[in-house]
């Protein structure tokens, strides 16, 4: 019988990483939309929200209490399965992406008697990165199918343009991605990061293919300059025109928490994760170790998360022929061009 | 065609360099303007902590005068309802009694005096009108109020403190544009 045996702890452990992770997520997400106000505020000379609370800091709370207490309005004419679906399906996908990230290395501590290892990281999955891209691109099914339910003409233009973008894009990451595949040779996130721990970070090897993952980030999050999707002053408020109350607010949250993961996707892939440069992590204790590479990644993923507000409120939006231009015609061949020259110096190298 | 004014300006359309096409230079430049606004002073005045002084001529709330005696001024005559472009005053006279010398200064006053405020362009040719120096504009203005009743400003609520009864508040209510007493 101890084939079916579960390992109870590791199950536990899990779970209680699984929590933290998603906790911690929602709270970032919640505190990045306080810190996009802010950044605006200050890129744009202004104050920002500073009534609630010391600096402003509740204000999160009290716009996501003001979400809860709006009244819930499904349109007549939607479909309302669908209608609910959709901003389920855009949270949990936003949320799904974190679970093969290493937020960090080990820790050990001894419960019961018993030496524990945790690692940081709740599935070390050997294809982690195609996961990631497989969820980021279900995550446009929550806009798609929210848009279809509102029935309504620009909730579905709105929808139709995402979609389109977010396959477009994602074309162009995954091309880009495919160049830093030849480098490390792992889809694991742990190896790569392992690897970038021992040796340099990617972003040496790997500029222009950065700089491609970066702006399909951009476009894969329907963040500015590529908000086509939410347009408010072309398509009122886009895909969830038609939502009110804590279903706008899954949405709008969803966006947030994208945000924070492709900035922590990006910190991993490129910025060496949870490595602190110029430190030997071997030398210190491991849980502090562990502690600090947490708390690297996410300055690095803060940094990420600044450079996206930053953008958005210097860069106007494309247009739609723009921005279509600018995914076929630009990104995917620099994409290809840089997958080849990847691969002619590694061959050059291997002699 | 003949251009109708000699301000067009012809434009060179000259297709966009490579430089231009990549247009991460210029990206570059914005972003570095906006970064640049980060170190800027906010000029924002946090208004119910902070608030901004009047400029010396900025005309407010109307203020009903007395003279140094603590008599009211007004001798209802009606001029400033007249000169009022806003049809904002409306008044009710009323004559002095016997006794009442120390309460009005003319034999006429008004007993009813209301300015809607919601009317009133605080121009001052009330202020203007006035025989009596009755009538001021101060530097307050009129807060906001959840009714429109609570816009029409009556006696009660102009008629400046007695100076000789209640000092301190007189002074407080006077401001810097009340007429020289005489
Ligand atoms: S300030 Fe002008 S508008 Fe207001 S009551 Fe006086 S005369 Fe009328
Ligand atoms: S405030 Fe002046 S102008 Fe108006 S009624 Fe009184 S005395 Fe006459």
């Amino acid at each position: 019988m101890t084939l079916l045996a579960i390992d109870w702890t590791l199950l536990i452990e899990k779970l209680v990483l699984i929590a933290v992770i998603i906790t911690a997520s929602l709270v970032i997400a919640m505190y990045a939309t306080y810190g996009e106000r802010k950044v605006a505020a200050i890129l744009q000379d202004r104050v920002g929200p500073n009534r609630a609370g010391p600096f402003g800091l509740l204000q999160p709370l009290a716009d996501g209490m003001k979400l809860f207490f709006k009244e819930e309005i499904i349109p007549n004419t939607s479909n309302k399965l669908l209608f609910v679906l959709g901003p389920c399906l855009a949270m949990l996908t936003a949320m799904m992406t974190s679970a093969v990230i290493p937020w960090g290395n080990e820790i050990h501590f001894t419960l019961f008697g018993a030496d524990r290892h945790i690692p940081l990281q709740i599935a070390d999955i050997n294809i982690g990165v195609l996961f990631i891209f497989g969820v980021v691109s279900t995550g446009v099914y929550g806009i798609m199918i929210g848009g279809w339910a509102s029935n309504n003409k620009f909730s579905l233009m709105a929808a139709m343009r995402g979609a389109s973008q977010v396959i477009s894009y994602e074309l162009a990451m995954g091309l880009s991605f495919i160049a830093l595949l030849m480098l490390t040779g792992s889809l694991s996130m742990k190896t790569i990061v392992e690897q970038q721990v021992h040796g340099h970070w990617n972003i040496i090897y790997q500029p222009l293919g950065f700089l491609i993952f970066l702006i399909c980030a951009f476009a894969e999050c329907n963040r500015a300059p590529f908000d086509l999707p939410e347009a408010e002053n072309e398509l009122n408020f886009g895909y969830h025109q038609e939502y009110s109350s804590m279903k706008l607010g899954f949405y709008l949250f969803a966006e947030y928490i994208n945000m924070f993961i492709s900035s922590v996707i990006m910190a991993t892939l490129y910025f060496g994760g949870y490595d602190v440069p110029f430190l030997n992590e071997a030398n210190l204790p491991v849980n502090i170790a562990a502690l600090i590479g947490v708390v690297a990644l996410l300055v690095k993923a803060f940094i990420f998360i600044f450079i996206f507000m930053w953008v958005r409120w210097t860069l106007p939006r494309f247009r739609y022929d723009q921005l279509m231009n600018l995914g076929w015609k630009s990104l995917i061949p620099l994409a290809l061009v840089n997958m080849f020259i990847t691969g002619a110096v590694i061959l050059w190298r291997q002699g | 065609m003949q251009p109708l004014t000699k301000k067009v300006k012809q434009l060179e359309r000259k297709p966009m360099t490579l430089l231009e096409r990549i247009y991460l230079p210029s990206i570059f430049k914005g972003m570095a303007i906006t970064f640049s606004h980060i170190f800027k002073k906010v000029p924002t005045i946090r208004y119910p902590e902070e608030k901004r002084p009047f400029a010396k001529v900025f005309r407010g709330l109307q203020v009903l005068n007395r003279d140094e005696e603590g008599r009211e001024r007004c001798t209802a005559c009606g001029l400033c309802a007249l000169a009022c472009p806003a049809e904002a005053i409306t008044m009710e006279a009323a004559e002095r009694q016997r006794g009442e010398e120390n309460l009005y200064r003319e034999e006429k006053y008004a007993a009813k005096y209301e300015i809607n405020m919601l009317r009133c362009i605080f121009c001052g040719l009330c202020e203007e009108a006035c025989p009596k120096d009755a009538i001021y504009l101060s530097e307050t203005f009129a807060p906001a109020n959840y009714k429109r009743k609570g816009f029409i400003y009556g006696k009660e609520d102009l008629l400046i403190p007695d100076p000789l009864t209640q000092p301190e508040e007189y002074e407080k209510a006077k401001g810097e544009r009340a007429p020289a007493t005489h």
